[in-house]
């Protein structure tokens, strides 16, 4: 690799690398993220390329192996370049066909394609999608497009270009001015302006200052930042240096949980290669400035993506909040200035800097600015990762996008921002997605997770999970965090089996808003969420747990019973032979019965029958 | 450089930055707390010092014990909020540790005598984590930490093993508000003393305490004569 040492050797070299680009090669992108790789595409990229072997055509045709395309219900994903042929569901046993009838002979395969559920059209390239086609990819843009693994990559896709543009033109100042100016606001849930934080640390008294990137994402269901370092590690370093020449810092960290070991792979690669060609270490660019990047695994605490915890655990701690003021950005590692920011906030960086502030503005809502990337999962059809332009309404999300809920079932709600977050309604289901619309449905955007739910789900249940998941991941310092939960994981519970009593919702409106007020970091103050949110939304499903004894969604065990409707059962034995208590009997084509004395309701009956004769009473 | 502060209605002058239970003492206004000590470092986890405060036109609570006085804060130690804050955070360390008399007494000062949740567990460490905090900082040992997290959260030695550098002083017994740190001495070994914390015991001094015929101590003594006679030698 060839050392970077101005601002004019980087054009040269993106020139050299894009001129040695062969045009005549296909190129097959193969997405090999996580996702992909639970699918099996590590073992597609194997027959790929022995089938390439067999041929004798590894001059001609290249594997390239991208991150997350963001199709992931569909993995593994891969794309034929030069036609842009869009293949879901490849299987091992395909990669002769690919190669001999698609590569060589030009012919599409029918049965690789895309087919819409609903239309039961097929869909040949990415841009005929309709899951793309309402996105915006400008974060996102070079994940599924570029090997992550290799640096020529990104800068023949124009990456480190806003670098050479920030150090050769700009000031530090100036590049402050310009991402105050975009309105970019921080992309890990607290929505603080990015801009406005590099102001008071570039202004707070000390010689050493840091940058952390904060990579830990802890929320269930949620993994965009996490495919973000997989597929586009250089965008985070490039704005990680942005930043650290705009504040004057010369070292930085980023904070990965060890959970994430293609994303730790890909970052120390990335790192390595950015050290090889100077774009890291000492006199970057030729400019005399200093900035050197170190990982930092976290064991998987989810409160250690708060920031104080997080800092703390770097220092080498075991991760706990303290209390602020004093602010990071005054007092942070090791007591230094130090600006912590999501890893989508600097992978926002390259483009606002490139493209300048007004560019960036003029994308979003008049308080949120740019794209944001959601990670949309549950029980909707297109499960994976979107990147949306703020304001986008939940609607388009959720049914242009993500393709509607699973098989006919009815949208209940959606839960938006990790635990911490809220449960949306299908009355909101019109809001456009910002920080401060969804703050006032009482949920978060938080990092960008999106559990959809429909009928099945009991809103109670959900909020008694999140409330389970955060009660086992608060650090515990602070008593009203730590005993309120408690006290609410109790509530709910009782209220779950069947023991709730009159007073129940009041006592956990009471704790929520203590809780709120008084915990000590974002954690405990934002814990409530799902409770005050589901309460607030579907009130009459606690009511109904309460006081009439019944979970019409079928969830909480002791409040409901399975009940065969005679009319519809055409009496095909199905739930009879299956049932592992044995507890339905009838006769062949005759309406079955369940005995609810013998039902342990585990439901295997209900998603068996395809008459939907079984019901939920 | 002295800021004033309004609280409850009194003008008071502190130190800017320094924490807003200071002037709360300088006002003569009693403020409940937990796990505060004058000796330690803030550590801002039972809450209960909270009041109410008016910053930059935003009215919130802040825990009085580690947030930072600032010019033209207004602070009110007394209202409704702030009550009943403090009586919900009793409340629910009463659940935790219902035959905890320090807590029984606070609850009847607030005015709730019983709780209104229903579990009851049978601890008697609030989690303050005076005796961690005070083991480290003054005393200087760190023999106990806390570990685990969330409701697993305990005080303990290292891997539950009995310390190898606690030195018995019994600050920890000391400085405990609900008294759940026990020292006991233990019958088989005379003059050991040995401090019980739930189910681990810490073995203090490996000669218990037999200073005058120990090794360890004789030899210590001697390099420090050495080094005061070597520098007194100097000075001359």
């Amino acid at each position: 690799m060839q050392k970077i040492r101005t601002i004019s050797d980087l054009e040269d070299i993106r020139e050299s690398i894009l001129q040695d680009k062969d045009s005549e090669k296909t190129i097959i992108r193969l997405c090999l993220s996580t996702g992909c790789r639970a699918q099996k595409s590590l073992k597609v990229n194997e027959a790929l390329e022995n089938e390439i072997k067999k041929y004798g055509l590894q001059n001609k045709i290249e594997i390239k192996k991208t991150g997350c395309h963001g199709f992931c219900e569909m993995g593994p994903i891969m794309v034929i370049e030069p036609a842009n042929i869009f293949y879901c569901n490849v299987k091992p046993k395909y990669a002769g066909d690919i190669i001999s009838e698609t590569v060589l002979n030009g012919n599409v395969i029918n049965r690789l394609l895309w087919k819409d559920p609903l239309t039961k059209e097929l869909t040949k390239t990415e841009k005929d999608f309709p899951v793309y086609r309402k996105q915006r990819k400008n974060v996102f843009y070079n994940s599924g497009k570029i090997d992550p693994t290799d640096i020529d990559d990104y800068i023949a896709a124009g990456g480190y270009s806003a670098l050479g543009k920030a150090l050769a033109t700009m000031t530090p100042p100036e590049i402050v001015k310009t991402v105050v100016d975009s309105g970019l606001r921080g992309r890990g849930g607290g929505g603080f302006p990015t801009g406005i934080k590099w102001r008071i640390c570039s202004a707070a008294p000390g010689d050493i200052k840091y940058i952390i990137a904060n990579g830990d994402e802890g929320d269930p269901g949620a993994f965009m930042d996490r495919s973000l370092m997989e597929g586009d590690p250089h965008a985070i370093i490039e704005g990680m240096i942005i930043a650290a020449f705009a504040i004057g810092a010369n070292q930085g960290f980023i904070y990965i949980r060890k959970e994430y070991p293609i994303a730790i792979d890909h970052l120390s690669i990335a790192i390595k290669q950015a050290e090889e060609c100077g774009l890291l270490g000492n006199d970057i660019l030729g400019t005399g400035f200093n900035f050197t990047i170190k990982i930092d695994r976290g064991a998987g605490a989810f409160v250690c993506g708060e920031e104080t915890a997080l800092m703390i655990s770097i220092e080498g701690r075991s991760g706990i909040p303290r209390s602020r003021p004093p602010y990071p950005a005054f007092e942070g590692l090791w007591g230094k200035p130090t600006v912590i920011n999501n890893v989508e906030t600097f992978a926002n960086i390259p483009k606002i800097i490139l493209k300048g502030a007004d560019w960036y503005s003029s994308i979003g809502t008049s308080t949120s600015k740019g794209t944001k990337i959601f990670s949309l999962v549950g029980k909707v059809r297109n499960t994976g990762l979107i990147e949306v332009e703020m304001g986008t309404t939940l609607r388009e999300i959720i049914f242009d996008i993500g393709g509607g809920v699973r098989k006919g079932k009815r949208f209940k709600a959606v839960q938006t921002g990790g635990p911490s977050g809220g449960c949306i309604p299908i009355s909101r289901i019109d809001m456009p997605i910002d920080y401060d619309s969804l703050k006032d449905a009482g949920a978060i955007m938080g990092s960008g997770g999106m559990i959809v739910m429909d009928e099945t789900s009991c809103m109670v249940d959900v909020a008694r999970y999140f409330i389970n998941f955060l009660l086992f991941e608060s650090c515990g310092k602070c008593i009203p965090c730590r005993e309120g939960l408690k006290q609410m994981h109790h509530i709910l519970t009782n209220i779950c089996e069947g023991l709730g009593e009159k007073g129940d919702i009041e006592r956990l409106e009471e704790l929520a808003h203590f809780m709120m007020a008084t915990s000590l970091c974002g954690l405990g103050g934002t814990a409530p969420n799902p409770v005050l949110s589901t309460i607030r939304y579907f009130r009459d499903e606690y009511d109904a747990h309460i006081y009439d004894k019944k979970c019409s969604a079928g969830v909480c065990k002791n409040l409901f019973e399975y009940v065969i409707d005679a009319e519809l059962c055409n009496g095909c034995t199905i739930c009879k032979l299956k049932c592992p208590e044995k507890a339905i009997s009838g006769e062949k084509k005759k309406p079955h019965s369940i005995n609810p004395l013998l039902c342990i309701k585990c439901g295997i009956c209900f998603n068996l029958c395809k008459r939907e004769a079984i019901r939920v009473k | 450089m002295k800021v004033s502060v309004i609280i409850d209605g009194q003008m008071v002058q502190i130190e800017q930055g320094a924490p807003i239970i200071d002037a709360a003492k300088k006002a003569g206004i009693f403020i409940p707390t937990l796990c505060y000590h004058e000796a330690l470092k803030p550590y801002g986890s039972c809450c209960l010092c909270i009041v109410e405060v008016i910053q930059d036109g935003q009215r919130r609570l802040v825990t009085s014990c580690n947030f930072p006085a600032a010019v033209g804060m207004e602070i009110f130690t007394n209202t409704a909020r702030v009550r009943q804050s403090r009586r919900m955070i009793v409340e629910l360390l009463l659940v935790r540790c219902p035959d905890v008399p320090l807590l029984q007494t606070m609850a009847k000062q607030m005015g709730t005598g019983l709780s209104r949740f229903k579990t009851r567990e049978a601890n008697e460490c609030i989690l303050c984590g005076l005796c961690v905090r005070f083991c480290e900082e003054v005393v200087g040992v760190g023999a106990i930490g806390l570990a685990n997290r969330g409701v697993d959260r305990e005080v303990a030695t290292p891997f539950k093993m009995a310390s190898d550098v606690c030195i018995g002083c019994g600050s920890c017994t000391y400085i405990c508000p609900t008294g759940c740190i026990k020292m006991v001495s233990d019958r088989k070994t005379p003059n050991l003393r040995s401090l019980k914390m739930g189910n681990c015991s810490l073995v203090p001094c490996p000669n218990s305490y037999q200073c005058e015929t120990c090794q360890i101590e004789q030899e210590f003594f001697k390099d420090i004569k050495r080094v005061i006679a070597e520098f007194r030698s100097k000075g001359q």
